[in-house]
Parts: C-alpha cells; structure tokens; sequence
C-alpha cells in the first residue's frame, strides 16, 4: 500500500519525440485513477514508465516515500496487468502465479498458500494446473491478474487489459476488476482509451492528450464540466456538439447568451441535452433537419444538420420518437446545459 | 482436400513409389552387399539377396577394421565421429542460443553490425576456409585431437539467425512480465526462453548432429593418427586400397553402420523435430 507520486515528468525519445511533456499528478494510497486518451496520448508510456519499463527522461517518480526513477521493475513493488496478458505458456497457471514470488525467495508453503487464496479470489482454482494455452480469454485475463495479486504489492498497474475480449466478457470483468479493487483496497492505476471503462472503474480520472494532463477529477466533475474542449468531445458518448455562439445569436437567443462569461465564442451541447419538447423556463430554439435515425433500443440517436449551416449535430433521446428522415425538427436547448468555451485556447472560459 | 479421382491417385502414388525406390535402392544394395562374402563381387553381378555372411563382416569391421588399408576398427571411428558430432552440436547450440539472446534482446553499440558480420560468415562455407582455418588449428597445436576436429566447425550463423528470427517472435510482454517478476536476464533466458524454444533446439539438434556426422574434408585434413579418424573419412581410406581390390563388404557394413546413428538421432527426435520445424507454441 502506498501513494505513487509523479513529478513533472518527462519522457523523450531518441530523435527528440516528446512522448509525456512533463506530468505531476498524486494518486492516494487505495485510490483507482484511471488514465484515459486517445492512442498515442502517452498513456502507456505514462504508466511504463511508472512501472519500470521505460526510462523517465525528467522528472521524479515517487512510489511512498521512495524515489524509484533508477529502481528495476522487480525493485518497485509493483505488479502489472498486460493487454495481451503476457503468460508464460509453458508453465502451467500454477506457475504462472508462483513464478514471481520463486524469484523473491519466499519458502514453498507460503508460495502455495498466497496461489491458492488469489485463485479463490479469481475462482481458477480448478485451471491451477493446465497451460495457458487451453483457457478461454477470460480466464487467461484472470490468471494474469492472480499474478499480479499474489504478490502482494503496494499498486498494481493495468495496460488495457480488458482490450482483447470481447464486449459482454469486458463489462464482466470490469465490475469484477472494481469490486476486487474495493475489496483490497490497493493503490491502481489504469490504462485505457475506452471512456466508458474510464467513467465506470476510476475513483479518479486523467484525460490525457498529446503527452500532457487535460484534466484530473471524478469521472462525474469531468462528465459535468470539462475543463477543456479536448475533454468534452473525448469523454461523454456521442461526443459533446460544439456550436459557434455567432450561430446561435443569430438564430435569436433570447438573451439567454448575454451572461456566458467573457471570450466564450463556441458552447458545446451534451448530446441529451437537446430536447425535442420544449422545457420550463427559458430555452433556446434551434432548427435542424434530420440526416440519420439510429435506434438503440431504450434511447436514440439523431443526427442532424443545424439549419443553414449544415454543421452535424447528434441528440440523444430516450425511446423512439416519431420522427422521419429528412424531417426539419426543433429542439430545444436551456442555459444550463451550455459549456461555453474559447476556440482559441480550446479552454473552459468559465461556470 | 477431399477428392475422388481414382486414376490421379494412382498417378500420384505410381510417382511416389518410384521416387522412394530410386532413394531406398542404393541403401538396399549396401546392406545386401554387407552380408556377402569377399568373392561375391568381383564377379561382375550384384547380388540382389542377402548372403549368409553378415555376422562375420560386422564383426570383423566393428573389432579390427581393416588394418591393410589403415582404417582401425569400425567401432572407434563410430565413437571418435559420434563425439565430434555431439561436440559441434552442443557447441553450435549454446553459442547460437547465447549470440542470438544478446543480439535480441540488449542493446549494445554495434549491435546491427555484429549481427550482419555473423550473417556475412553464412556465405563462408567450411570449404572456402579451409586453409586458414588449418593453419590456425595446426599453430594451437590442435591437430590430431577432439578439439581440432570440433571447435572450428562450431561457430554457425545458420543457428544465431534461425534464434534470432524465433527470439523476436516471443512478445516483448513477455520479458516486461519476466522482468516485474524479478527475473533478471539469465534467469529470463532459462526460465523463459530456453522452455520455449525447446522445439527449435531439437530441430536444429537433428540437423547439426547430422551436419556434424557427415563432416568429411576436415576431419581428412586434421587427423593423421588413426585414434582420431571419424567413420565417415574412414570409409574413404578403405575404398583407396593399396594393393588389390577394395574389401567392398567390409565397406559396406561400414558404411551401414556409419548410416545408422544420423538415423536413429532423427527417429528419437521426430516428434519434436517436426514440431520444430512447423509450429510455434505461443
């Protein structure tokens, strides 16, 4: 158990690639922060680098109170989850667990007791002594993670490990690899570029672009507020619609624009909170012809074109409303939903 | 593929057969000809069934050899080979596996232009080398002994290269999983690598063993002292008799049993060898 602390650092490859540009974050003793970004964001660098695996070019790595940047990966107290699970695939499951703990010199009943009680935990007890070979995805991603548990270490670190199953195994594991998280209460950090892994795992979340922080906070405070238009398009599903105030303006406003805060040019919309029904209070009113109705069983998706502009839009609505394609639809929009930005800066300007 | 054309079958097998006759006749005619008598040959016509005297040949050839052409008995060649043979595969082995870890997977300066000199001395042939390769062994005082006959044929870039081309096929999580497991790069090696790529060994144990077995030239130029004279070469001297005729059944059980070993080596390591040579465990 123990807060890993990461102080401006920095990750540069050999002809002068800025892989992180420098990145301090704190994650605390038992908190699951998730690292989120597109590919080639630098999250994975970010988080091998933590685990030892790459060099930090700048910067200090703090795992507790110790300075690690020059410590060995075996060095570090740290246990890693790999995307493509990295078994030994001639060392039976059993092995596969024992394997690291045999390296530390730990006497072979304690090694056997720790393997039994993480394949109770991860209930693949009765894989213990087959080959990797013969086991589903699934349960391979469990024996790599029982490898992880058995050490006992103070963090454990993911590399999208849920990125090779598929869809209905991945939400099983999620809730699995939360719960047991919860359980044991030891610090992790997460790699992944799915949002929505992101938003349901992280006690805390990192959106990261182009080597650098966007924002840091609960997946609910980045959800409600993002801190840059990075982060509202790459968090939220569909992505957030970004609308030039001007636009709106000259649609008529209604003053519902004259308070949004100095510098905002761009405000962008969450998909659900463009409503075809006209709200209480005070609302814009927004024109727009359908281009494509996308059903998705208990809600749906439709893409529009704004009028006269042309610019694509997605709104989220529950249900199936009755609407055609090529229809002109009016939906409305209140201030509260508005997340005014600067184009220029790409930055929350306020609220 | 399921098909049902009875006349190319029959095509097909007529062609197969043929084949395997023209390979297993001449091999058919050795062991005939090791089981006849001395006379049997000078007649003219090979004869195409066994005679009576194959006890009596292969005793004589594995006890004496035949001393008048100044080849010592069968069964030391057969040992001095099968030590040569097992001393340039156990060589060529580790030193490849080793080269080819070390070129994989650290990174040194020169790295890339040790691995293409090492790729260069593939189109050295022991033959273009030969000279050299003898002055130096007979300066260290190496000829006529075990380590003459073996250690200039050791060095392989066959080997490095086929180790490095499965080495980089291992995925690279595997040495990250390895090394936060504690394994440093030896115990990486042995516990990791060398299990996987166990299948590849024994192929390329079947083919340097034979490879070794079948060394001809040099053994011939490097030993003088029949103690160290390996089968193969050894056959070559009884064929060159002398005086008189050559003794061509004592030969040919020589040459039998020189065939045997290469082909008990392949039948013990089929299984893995054609593992080897097919599939990868990953």
């Amino acid at each position: 158990m123990a807060s890993i602390t990461l102080e401006g650092l920095k990750k540069t490859y050999a002809g002068s690639v800025d892989a992180v540009k420098g990145v301090d974050l704190t994650i605390e003793d038992g908190e699951f922060v998730v690292l989120v970004g597109p590919s080639g964001c630098g999250k994975s660098t970010l988080l091998r680098m933590v685990a030892g695996l790459e060099t930090i070019t700048e910067g200090t790595l703090k795992i507790g109170d110790r300075v690690v940047n020059q410590l060995e990966p075996a060095e570090r107290d740290i246990a890693m989850v790999f995307q493509n699970y990295a078994l030994y695939p001639h060392m039976t499951v059993y092995n596969n667990l024992a394997y690291g703990l045999k390296n530390r010199g730990f006497k072979k009943d304690e090694i056997e007791k720790r393997v039994r009680i993480a394949a109770k935990m991860l209930e693949i007890e009765d894989f213990l002594e087959r080959k990797p070979r013969k086991l589903s995805g699934g349960q391979r991603q469990r024996v790599a993670m029982g490898r992880a548990l058995v050490r006992e270490p103070a963090a454990f670190l993911f590399d999208e490990p849920l990125s090779n199953l598929d869809a209905k195994l991945r939400v099983q594991m999620r809730v699995e690899i939360k719960q047991l998280q919860r359980r044991l209460k030891t610090t992790s950090l997460y790699v992944t570029h799915d949002q929505l892994e992101a938003m349901t795992l992280g006690d805390r979340l990192v959106v990261l672009n182009a080597g650098q922080i966007e924002q840091v906070g609960t997946p609910m405070e980045i959800y409600a507020r993002p801190a840059t238009m990075f982060v509202a398009g790459f968090i939220g599903s569909p992505a957030m619609n970004m609308v030039p105030v001007e636009y709106l303006h000259a649609r008529g406003a209604n003053g519902l624009l004259d308070n949004l805060p100095e510098g905002t040019d761009i405000v962008g919309i969450r998909p659900d909170d463009m409503h075809l029904a006209p709200p209480e209070g005070t609302h814009l009113i927004v024109e727009s012809t359908l281009q494509l109705f996308e059903a998705a069983g208990a809600e749906s998706h439709l893409y529009v074109n704004l009028a006269d502009s042309d610019q694509p839009t997605v709104i989220r609505v529950s249900g199936q409303p009755p609407v055609a394609e090529g229809e002109t639809l009016r939906f409305y929009v209140t201030r509260d939903a508005l997340h005014p930005f600067n184009s220029a800066t790409g930055k929350r300007t306020g609220d | 593929m399921v098909e049902n054309r009875p006349w190319a079958n029959m095509f097909a097998h007529t062609i197969l057969i043929i084949g395997v006759a023209l390979v297993v006749f001449p091999v058919y005619i050795a062991i005939v000809a090791s089981t006849h008598g001395p006379g049997e040959f000078l007649r003219g016509t090979l004869p195409l069934l066994p005679g009576p005297h194959a006890i009596d040949n292969y005793k004589a050839m594995w006890n004496t050899g035949l001393s008048r052409a100044g080849a010592p008995p069968a069964g030391q060649m057969l040992w001095n080979s099968f030590v040569m043979a097992m001393a340039i595969t156990i060589g060529k082995l580790s030193i490849s596996l080793l080269s080819a870890f070390a070129i994989v997977y650290f990174r040194f300066r020169f790295r890339m232009f040790f691995f293409w000199i090492i790729f260069i001395t593939l189109m050295l042939p022991v033959e273009v080398r030969i000279i050299p390769t003898f002055q130096v062994v007979a300066d260290l005082k190496m000829l006529n002994s075990f380590a003459g006959l073996s250690i200039p044929l050791i060095a392989s870039a066959t080997a490095t290269f086929l180790f490095r081309q499965f080495f980089m096929t291992v995925p690279e999580e595997m040495l990250e999983a390895a090394r936060v497991d504690g394994a440093g790069p030896l115990k990486f090696f042995k516990d990791i690598l060398l299990p996987l790529s166990i299948t590849n060994i024994a192929a390329l144990f079947v083919i340097m063993f034979i490879y070794g077995w079948n060394q001809y030239l040099w053994p011939l130029l490097i030993t003088t002292d029949p103690d160290y004279y390996t089968i193969v070469m050894g056959i070559q001297r009884m064929t060159t008799a002398a005086d008189g005729d050559p003794q061509w059944h004592l030969v040919m059980a020589a040459v039998v049993m020189a065939a045997l070993p290469p082909v008990l080596v392949v039948l013990f390591m089929q299984r893995l060898f054609v593992k080897g040579l097919t599939e990868t465990e990953k």
